[in-house]
């Protein structure tokens, strides 16, 4: 109708500042059609209206996640509470310097993404890309330590399952430790596989000059993702490897 | 639009801070407390992950709705952790008319218990010689 683009032609609206003297009708915003973020979607106002959805929806994933572990930790600790004892049997039979190593890894892997992110920020693109496979490489070597830790239960025949072999008093309640054991590693070390696979499509976007100061979002989410891994195993290691140390030691 | 850019030495701050907790909870794990062990290796643990969660995900600079989201993953959790418990560890406390205090307090594992030997008396003769 004639009196929309009456109301669009008012000359009391700031002029966009984009496509040329005021022909182009200005949004609410003050973003012309076409001046815009490249990477701004359109239901969103501005990128950090965008960034903040970004955000507050990858929150909402990592608490469903932290509930998806929560069911294990909740059955980790009640059986804590009834078999204290095949706990720290269990316990003593994981490996301190791998476990504490790993730990190490991981968190130095968590302060590489960190970093990364502060890279993508302030666009410094080749140091994001360097910084993204150093946590890559780390996060490597984490996998390559548990896969050697796997492998000595494995020899051991502490899988839990049919060929399970525990000597002890409390076998069949250790063989419960060790399943909790497997349950709560391996599925961090999918989150591992994931976040690796995660980063490796974020490193390979830095690459080629995906992002800018203005637009980094995969690479801040990909960093929530990776710290929130990191949280699990914080939480994991004096949960299964520092069981009753103490009392074992004296 | 570049959010909080937080200084590099920030970083290294909050990554020597857990590298010295990592190495205080290891240490303590082997110094006897008696049951305080447990407690003390999960508030260290807690309070790393307070660490990484405010300053490396960048919560501490956070809208209040990523806050509130973010804290409300460790409400559900504790629900779910001081329900099940208390149902599961107050078992036993009370009977009610014709139960047993044991029941529900704890499922059985392992080989099933030996069973016990018959009473002298019901021995046969064999074991028993008549008077």
């Amino acid at each position: 109708m004639p009196d929309g683009i009456a109301a669009h032609a008012d000359p009391h609206r700031p002029a966009s500042g984009f496509g040329g003297a005021g022909h182009a009708p200005a949004s609410a915003t003050g973003f012309g059609a076409a001046g815009h973020h490249p990477a701004l979607q359109h239901q969103f106002q501005t990128l950090q209206q965008q960034q903040e959805a970004a955000t507050l929806g990858m929150w909402i994933f990592l608490v469903t996640e932290v509930m998806f572990f929560g069911g294990l930790l909740m059955a980790y600790l009640l059986y804590r509470v009834w078999y204290p004892e095949a706990w720290s049997e269990g316990s003593l039979e994981l490996s301190i310097t791998l476990g504490g190593f790993n730990t190490v890894v991981l968190i130095a892997s968590s302060l590489t993404m960190a970093l990364g992110v502060r890279s993508a920020q302030t666009g410094a693109q080749r140091a994001t890309v360097r910084w993204l496979l150093v946590t890559m490489a780390l996060g490597l070597t984490f996998l390559v330590v548990k896969f050697f830790e796997y492998k000595d239960k494995w020899e051991l025949n502490h899988i839990p399952g049919p060929n399970f072999v525990f000597e002890g008093p409390h076998a069949s309640q250790v063989e419960i430790f060790l399943s909790l054991y497997f349950a709560l590693t391996g599925l961090h070390a999918l989150h591992m596989v994931i976040g690796f696979c995660l980063l490796a499509v974020i490193a390979w976007m830095a690459h080629r000059r995906r992002f800018t100061p203005e637009w980094y979002t995969p690479v801040e989410m990909s960093g929530l993702y990776w710290h929130f891994v990191d949280i699990v195993w914080i939480f994991l290691f004096p949960l299964l490897y520092l069981v009753d140390r103490a009392h074992q030691a004296g | 639009m570049s959010g909080h850019v937080s200084p590099k030495s920030t970083y290294y701050a909050i990554f020597g801070a857990l590298m010295l907790l990592t190495a205080i909870t290891v240490t303590i794990a082997f110094i006897n407390l008696g049951t305080l062990n447990f407690p003390v290796a999960l508030s260290i643990a807690i309070l790393k992950a307070t660490l990484v969660i405010l300053f490396f995900m960048h919560v501490k600079y956070s809208s209040q709705m990523t806050k509130l989201i973010c804290g409300s993953a460790f409400f559900f959790l504790l629900i779910l952790f001081v329900l099940t418990l208390s149902d599961y560890l107050s078992r036993g406390w009370f009977v009610a008319p014709g139960g047993t205090a044991g029941a529900g307090t704890q499922v059985t594992v392992g080989p099933p218990a030996p069973v016990p030997e018959p009473a002298e008396p019901a021995t046969g003769p064999e074991t028993t010689p008549e008077p």
